[in-house]
């Protein structure tokens, strides 16, 4: 009887352990097609997974928006390199045109490894509303399964590369203020700790999930305000700071008394069209999807900065008697900066309204009140970035609609009433205020520091004869007639040897 | 210019060599010893293959160009470039050089001004000055030869 027991109890033991086993060892609900057909839809129409039963697609990038991702990074990195490049190089004088290559080429490399090291993780890890947490350093746990906090259907490492060409392509924009007068090395160690005061932090707020200003995303932000792409975090931020470090950097040599004409609008005009055609990725891409968001912001985008392009020659036809290739050039661009922040919440007329805007304020500030001032923002980045920034955060205020984008109705309700002077303008207008604080601020500091520690200038014989040959040891355009191609004396030494050393000597004075 | 001076009489001889050396007093007679002469040619850009056809016709078949810039009284033009104004004064122009003996210089002369000249004001100017010496580098020919 004693034996019977035990054995059945035995049994039961071992069961029930075996039924647990079996029990920890289940496999997931297994999807029935309907909902697998859910998550298809959800891909097509970028929308959530279904959670009932984890499909083929749950940790899946989705390949259209993927796709979209990927070719938007390209473009934004086209956007630096060479639009910028060429845009700003083809505005400054011919012995300057290399520093411009050289200041973005060298931007995109730092910040690509500050961005690496841990600006990725500052930017849209979780932590506090301004700053994000470190775990996100080096890359680590970014993988390709998307990050559903930012995009559902996009790999996260795609995001990030994404994002990245962003925070490079800001520090690139305030070159343009202190284009041929700012040393290579200055540059480069401003732009390191500005990315850090100023980039990483407020990048975090407008966009990271738990961003003190991401009025669309985040149920907590203490300032409800909406930006699209950027308007605040690159235009605002680099405009603003790139006026700070002109005036503390002061004028070039020459300035107002000798002529400074860009030596290339080719150049510049090649370079206007590779920033709208990059721009799309700028501000399409940053749906972070292949939907309905992206098309309507890639048809804003278009619509702001045509009409904007028209606008502003058409004002110098009237005001100054010829419409200029550089009119239409900065007209461009300005009509792009001003739609960016607005590019995903307004509809198409909003769209018309901003690139009248963008064509007409921007244009007055650059031909009358920088000669009312009197400083040296070479190439207009306060101007067309700073002004159309500002602008364009406070009419994407006046213009957002519901009808636009759908997400405005998760957090926004309150805010987003479909009229001229709904609550989100203040909104706005407090993350313009906040921004404004954090650039010019954060700018000063910096700018003394750097000053103090290293200098900010080259020398006046440096400035003078071009930094391109003094920093970078190279002229962008060369004219057979005026070198010999000879190699140099250290090389000829090399090969003769002692030829060197007799012609030597026999140079030398007969000492008695 | 010494084979030239040598057929002079003696007395006039040192007062040639005189004359020639110190060019801007020299009289027509003296020109003759000083046998080439230089013209200097500031013309409208867009005149050159007129000219360059005109200077053939009475045969003419070298001359230097280089690309200047210069104004006299034609004014310049205004560029804007964003709100930044600059008043451009000099104007591109050509100046050719063509050195040629002394007896081709009248014909040269007026086939250049005929066709530089479109009435309008910037069509430029022609200076004349003598040559010392003309050396052609491949055969090392002096004098009128080498022109």
């Amino acid at each position: 009887m004693k034996n019977i027991l035990l054995t059945l109890g035995l049994i039961a033991v071992i069961g029930a352990s075996g039924f647990n086993v079996l029990a920890a060892d289940a496999a997931p609900p297994k999807p029935s097609l309907e909902d697998r057909v859910t998550d298809l839809e959800a891909y097509v129409t970028n929308g959530s997974r279904q959670t009932n039963a984890p499909t083929a697609l749950a940790t899946s990038p989705g390949p259209g928006h993927n796709a979209w991702q990927m070719a938007s990074a390209a473009l934004v990195l086209f956007m630096t390199l060479p639009g910028l490049a060429l845009f700003y190089g083809g505005l400054v004088r011919r012995k300057n045109v290399l520093s411009v290559l050289a200041q973005c080429l060298g931007i995109t490399g730092l910040v690509t490894i500050l961005w690496w090291i841990c600006g990725y993780s500052i930017t849209f890890h979780a932590g506090k509303p301004w700053f994000g947490g470190l775990q996100w350093s080096f890359l680590n746990g970014v993988d390709s399964t998307p990050n559903t906090d930012y995009g559902g259907w996009v790999s996260h490492n795609v995001f990030s590369m994404y994002q990245l060409m962003f925070a490079i392509i800001t520090p690139a924009l305030i070159v343009g203020a202190i284009a041929e007068r700012m040393k290579f090395s200055a540059i480069l160690v401003f732009v390191t700790l500005w990315m850090f005061v100023v980039y990483f932090p407020l990048a975090h707020m407008i966009w990271g999930v738990d961003g003190l200003m991401n009025g669309v995303f985040n149920a907590a932000a203490k300032i409800k305000a909406i930006d699209f792409a950027g308007g605040t975090v690159v235009h605002m931020s680099s405009g603003w700071s790139a006026l700070i470090l002109c005036l503390i950097l002061g004028k070039r040599l020459g300035f107002g008394k000798e002529p400074m004409p860009p030596h290339n609008l080719v150049l510049c005009m090649v370079g206007t069209g590779m920033l709208w055609v990059g721009w799309y990725g700028f501000n399409a891409g940053s749906a972070v999807a292949a939907d309905v968001v992206a098309a309507n912001a890639f048809t804003t985008t278009t619509l702001a900065t045509a009409v904007a392009s028209f606008a502003w020659p058409m004002a110098e036809w009237i005001l100054k008697g010829k419409p200029s290739v550089l009119g239409f050039c900065s007209g461009a661009v300005a009509g792009l900066v001003v739609i960016t922040p607005a590019c995903g919440f307004v509809t198409a007329g909003g769209a018309v309204i901003i690139g009248i805007a963008a064509g007409l304020v921007p244009f007055f500030f650059c031909f009358k009140v920088k000669g009312w001032f009197g400083y040296d923002d070479a190439l207009d980045t306060f101007g067309v970035h700073a002004i159309g920034g500002t602008m364009g955060a406070f009419l994407t205020g006046v213009l957002a609609r519901n009808v636009a984008n759908p997400n405005l109705a998760t957090n926004l309700k309150d805010y987003v009433k479909d009229t001229a002077f709904q609550p989100l303008v203040l909104e706005q207008l407090k993350a313009i205020v906040l921004t404004l604080l954090l650039a010019v601020v954060g700018t000063t500091i910096i700018a003394f520091a750097v000053k103090a520690v290293m200098g900010l200038r080259p020398s006046e014989d440096v400035e003078a004869s071009g930094l391109d040959v003094s920093e970078h040891g190279e002229e962008g355009y060369h004219s057979d007639a005026y070198s010999s191609g000879r190699p140099t004396l250290a090389a000829a030494a090399a090969i003769t040897g002692p030829v060197h050393a007799s012609a030597a000597s026999a140079r030398r004075p007969a000492t008695i | 210019m010494e084979e030239r001076i040598g057929i002079l009489p003696a007395k006039a001889r040192s007062h040639a060599r005189y004359l020639c050396e110190n060019r801007p007093q020299t009289t027509t007679n003296v020109n003759h010893l000083c046998a080439m002469k230089k013209i200097e040619a500031i013309v409208k850009p867009f005149k050159l293959e007129e000219i360059k056809d005109a200077l053939s016709g009475v045969g003419i078949e070298g001359m230097t160009v280089t690309e200047v810039k210069g104004f006299g009284r034609q004014k310049g033009h205004t560029e804007i470039y964003r709100g930044s104004e600059y008043t451009v004064d000099f104007l591109p122009k050509l100046k050719l050089e063509i050195v040629l003996a002394d007896a081709d210089v009248d014909s040269a002369v007026q086939a250049i001004i005929k066709a530089a000249k479109t009435g309008k004001i910037g069509d430029g100017k022609v200076f004349v000055s003598s040559v010392d010496e003309a050396v052609r580098i491949r055969t090392e020919e002096k004098g009128e030869h080498a022109v």
